[in-house]
C-alpha cells in the first residue's frame, strides 16, 4: 500500500526515488502466482537445508521387514513411514527430502556454469563481432538444432552416467539462450549514448563491457536464468530416469522414479510420490519466472 | 520472396555442417579406443587391431577422416550398428514411421486443443476459464511427462483397464508393413479389430507426447490474440457491427496466427525429446527408444548417425516454418 502511494507520487512529484528493489516487489507482489510460487520455492529450499534434522529416517537405510509399505492413510501403513516405504525398504518421505538437495544443487550448478559461460560468450561475440562472433552463433545454432534431452544423453554417454556429467551435460544444452540473449541486449545497449561516454571518458574493454553494459543486460537474463532452473530440474530428473543422472542409491527424484518403474502396477505411492515432488518444484520456478518477467519487463508495467 | 528464400537455405549450410563435426567428433571423444569401440566387447588381437585401425582409417589425419566421413554422409553411408550389424539408416527407417506416426497424433491433439483453447482464453480475458486455461498450461508446461506417463498408465491400464501398457498393437494381430503407419496398415490388413487395438496402444502415449506442445501452444495463442484483439482494424471491424464470431473468426485470427504457426514448427524438436521419454516409457518400437537403447548398448555408431539424422531433420523443418513465417508475414519477407 506504502508503496504503491509511493510510486504514484513519484511520479506527480518528481524527486521523491524509490528504490528499484522496492518498485520490483510492488509489481511481483502483485501476481498471486508468482508469490505462491516463491513460497514454495523457499520451503524447498528449507527443507533441502534442514533435510538432516527433518527426514524421519535415512535416506539409504533399508527397513528388512517394511518393503513396499503403503502411505500412513492406506489399509497397512504406518505413521511411521508416511509415504510408505519403497521396494527395498527405504522411507520414502525421507528420501524425497534429501533428494530435494539433489534438484536444487542441479538447478543452482546448471545455471551458474551457463549464466557465466553464455555471459561471456555473449558479451566477447558483441564486442569483437568478426569471425569470433560468426563461429560463437553457428555453435550455438548446432546446439540448439539437436534436441535437448537427445544432446544431453549424447553428452554424459561421452562423459560417463553420473549427477556431475548430467549437470555438465544440461549446463551446455542451456548455454545458447544465455549467450543469444546476452548478445542482443548487449549490441542493443552498446550504441547507446551512456556507453559511448564510458568510452570517450578511457573506459577499457573489460571495464566497458562488464562494469558499463552487461548490468543493462541483466533484466532477460535473470528472467531466463529462473525458468532455465525449472528446466535443469526436469531434465536432470529425465537424465535420472533414464539411467543417465545420478546413479542408486542416491535419493535423486528421476533416479526414484526409475527404480519405482517396475512396481507401478503394484504400489502406486512409489511412483506418485517422486513425481509429484519434481512437478511441485519445476512448476514452483516457473510460477516465480512468469513473475519475474512481468515485474522487470519496463513493457508490461502499467503507467 | 527468392532472394529471401535462397539466403535461408545458405543460412543452415554452415549449421549442417557444424552438425557434421559434431557427429563426427562424438565417436572420437568417446573415452577409449575406436577399435574396440566398434568390435564391441570381444577382445582382438594386437595385430588385427592395427590392421582394422588402418582398413578403418583411423590413422589417418584428422582431417582427412572428416572428408571420407562427409562423403559418406552425402552418399547416404551413415555406417553399421554394432549390435545388429544392420546399416544403421535402415534401421532407423523402419523405426521411423512409429516415431512420426505418435508425434502426428500428439501434435493434432496439442493444435485441436491449444488453439481453440487459447483462443477462447483470449476472447472471455480475466474469466474463470481464462484463469483455469492459463493454470493448466502451466502445469502441463512444467510436467515431468515421464511420471505423467507412468501415473496415466496406473490409472488407465492398471485400474480402469481400458488400455494396453505398452506397444504399437496387440501380439494377437500380424499386419504386413505397408505403409509402417499402423493406423493405415491396420485398416488395409483384412483382420478384425486390429485398427481398434492399434487405436487403443496410441491414445496414451499421444497424450502423454502432446502435453507439453499443448501447454505451449494454448499460451502462445492466448498472447497472440490478446495482442491482435487491441489493434485498431479489430475495433473498426467491430464498429462497423461485424458479430463478434466474424471479427474473431475472421479479422484476428488470421494475424494471430501467424507466429502461432512459428511456434508449432518449433515443437519439433521438443517433440523429438519428448518422444525419447515417451517411447522408452510405453515401449513403443520407435527412433526415441531405439536411440536409449543404443546409447545404454554402447552402440555409438547408431548413436551418431542417429544424432545426425535427428538433427538434420530439426533443421529442415525450422527451414520449413521460417520459409512459410515469411511466405504468410510479407513484413518478415520485405525486411531482409
Amino acid at each position: 500500500m506504502a508503496v504503491s502511494e509511493e510510486l504514484h507520487a513519484t511520479e506527480e512529484t518528481p524527486g521523491v526515488v524509490v528504490h528499484p528493489l522496492r518498485e520490483f516487489w510492488y509489481y511481483f507482489s502483485e501476481n498471486l502466482g508468482a508469490v505462491a510460487g516463491l513460497v514454495t520455492v523457499v520451503l524447498i529450499v528449507l527443507v533441502a537445508l534442514f533435510a538432516d534434522v527433518l527426514a524421519p529416517h535415512s535416506p539409504i537405510i533399508q527397513y528388512r521387514d517394511h518393503f513396499l509399505v503403503p502411505p500412513a492413510w492406506e489399509d497397512g501403513g504406518s505413521w511411521s513411514f508416511v509415504f510408505g516405504t519403497d521396494a527395498t525398504g527405504r522411507d520414502i518421505l525421507s528420501r524425497l527430502m534429501h533428494g530435494a538437495r539433489y534438484s536444487l544443487l542441479v538447478g543452482a550448478i546448471v545455471i551458474t556454469l551457463s549464466l557465466m559461460s553464455g555471459v561471456a560468450l555473449g558479451l566477447a561475440a558483441a564486442y569483437l563481432r568478426g569471425v569470433f562472433e560468426v563461429v560463437v552463433m553457428r555453435m550455438m545454432d548446432v546446439i540448439l538444432a539437436i534436441p535437448s534431452l537427445l544432446l544431453a544423453l549424447v553428452i554424459v554417454a561421452i562423459l560417463g552416467p553420473s549427477l556431475e556429467n548430467a549437470m555438465v551435460a544440461i549446463a551446455v544444452v542451456y548455454l545458447p539462450h544465455f549467450v543469444r540473449l546476452t548478445r542482443a541486449s548487449a549490441i542493443g545497449e552498446m550504441s547507446r549514448d551512456y556507453v559511448t561516454a564510458s568510452r570517450v571518458a578511457g573506459a577499457g574493454r573489460l571495464r566497458l563491457m562488464v562494469v558499463t553494459v552487461l548490468p543493462n543486460c541483466m533484466a532477460p537474463l535473470i528472467v531466463q536464468a529462473t525458468l532455465g532452473f525449472s528446466g535443469a530440474i526436469l531434465d536432470a530428473a529425465a537424465l535420472g530416469f533414464l539411467g543417465m543422472g545420478a546413479q542408486p542409491p542416491t535419493p535423486e527424484w528421476g533416479t526414484m522414479l526409475a527404480d519405482a518403474r517396475e512396481f507401478i502396477l503394484r504400489a502406486w505411492w512409489v511412483v506418485t510420490f517422486p513425481g509429484l515432488a519434481i512437478l511441485t518444484a519445476v512448476l514452483a520456478f516457473n510460477l516465480m519466472g512468469d513473475g519475474l518477467r512481468d515485474a522487470l519487463d519496463p513493457k508490461m508495467k502499467r503507467s | 520472396m527468392l532472394r529471401f528464400l535462397i539466403t535461408r537455405v545458405f543460412l543452415i549450410v554452415p549449421t549442417f555442417i557444424g552438425v557434421t563435426l559434431a557427429a563426427f567428433a562424438f565417436i572420437r571423444l568417446i573415452p577409449g579406443d575406436p577399435i574396440e569401440l566398434l568390435v564391441g566387447e570381444r577382445g582382438i588381437s594386437a595385430e588385427r587391431h592395427a590392421q582394422l585401425l588402418h582398413e578403418m582409417g583411423f590413422d589417418r589425419p584428422l582431417w582427412a577422416q572428416y572428408i571420407e566421413f562427409l562423403g559418406n554422409i552425402l552418399s547416404g553411408d551413415l555406417g553399421h550398428s554394432i549390435v545388429t550389424r544392420q546399416p544403421v539408416l535402415q534401421e532407423f527407417l523402419t523405426l521411423f514411421p512409429a516415431t512420426i506416426e505418435l508425434s502426428l497424433c500428439a501434435m493434432i491433439i496439442a493444435v485441436c486443443v491449444g488453439l481453440p483453447a487459447g483462443i477462447l482464453a483470449a476472447v472471455r480475458r480475466g474469466s474463470v476459464f481464462d484463469h483455469s486455461v492459463m493454470a493448466l498450461s502451466l502445469t502441463g508446461f512444467s510436467m515431468p511427462i515421464y511420471w505423467s506417463g507412468l501415473m496415466l498408465i496406473i490409472l488407465f491400464s492398471g485400474i480402469l483397464q481400458w488400455t494396453p501398457v505398452s506397444g504399437r498393437i496387440s501380439a494377437l494381430y500380424w499386419v504386413d508393413p505397408v505403409t509402417g503407419f499402423l493406423l493405415i496398415d491396420s485398416l488395409l490388413s483384412d483382420e478384425k479389430g486390429a485398427f481398434i487395438s492399434a487405436v487403443r496402444h496410441l491414445i496414451l502415449p499421444s497424450i502423454v507426447l502432446a502435453t507439453i506442445p499443448l501447454a505451449v501452444i494454448a499460451r502462445q495463442t492466448r498472447s497472440a490474440m490478446l495482442e491482435v484483439l487491441g489493434e485498431d482494424y479489430v475495433r473498426t471491424a467491430r464498429a462497423k457491427g461485424l458479430s463478434p464470431q466474424r471479427v474473431i473468426g475472421l479479422h484476428a485470427l488470421r494475424n494471430a496466427l501467424i507466429p502461432v504457426v512459428t511456434v508449432i514448427g518449433l515443437q519439433v524438436g521438443v517433440l523429438l525429446a519428448g518422444a525419447i521419454l515417451t517411447e522408452t516409457i510405453f515401449s513403443w518400437p520407435g527412433v526415441g527408444k531405439w536411440l536409449v537403447d543404443s546409447i545404454s548398448r554402447r552402440d555409438y555408431p547408431s548413436v551418431q548417425s542417429g544424432l545426425l539424422l535427428i538433427a538434420s531433420m530439426v533443421m529442415i523443418v525450422n527451414l520449413i516454418v521460417d520459409l512459410l513465417y515469411g511466405l504468410i508475414n510479407p513484413r518478415i519477407r520485405h525486411a531482409r
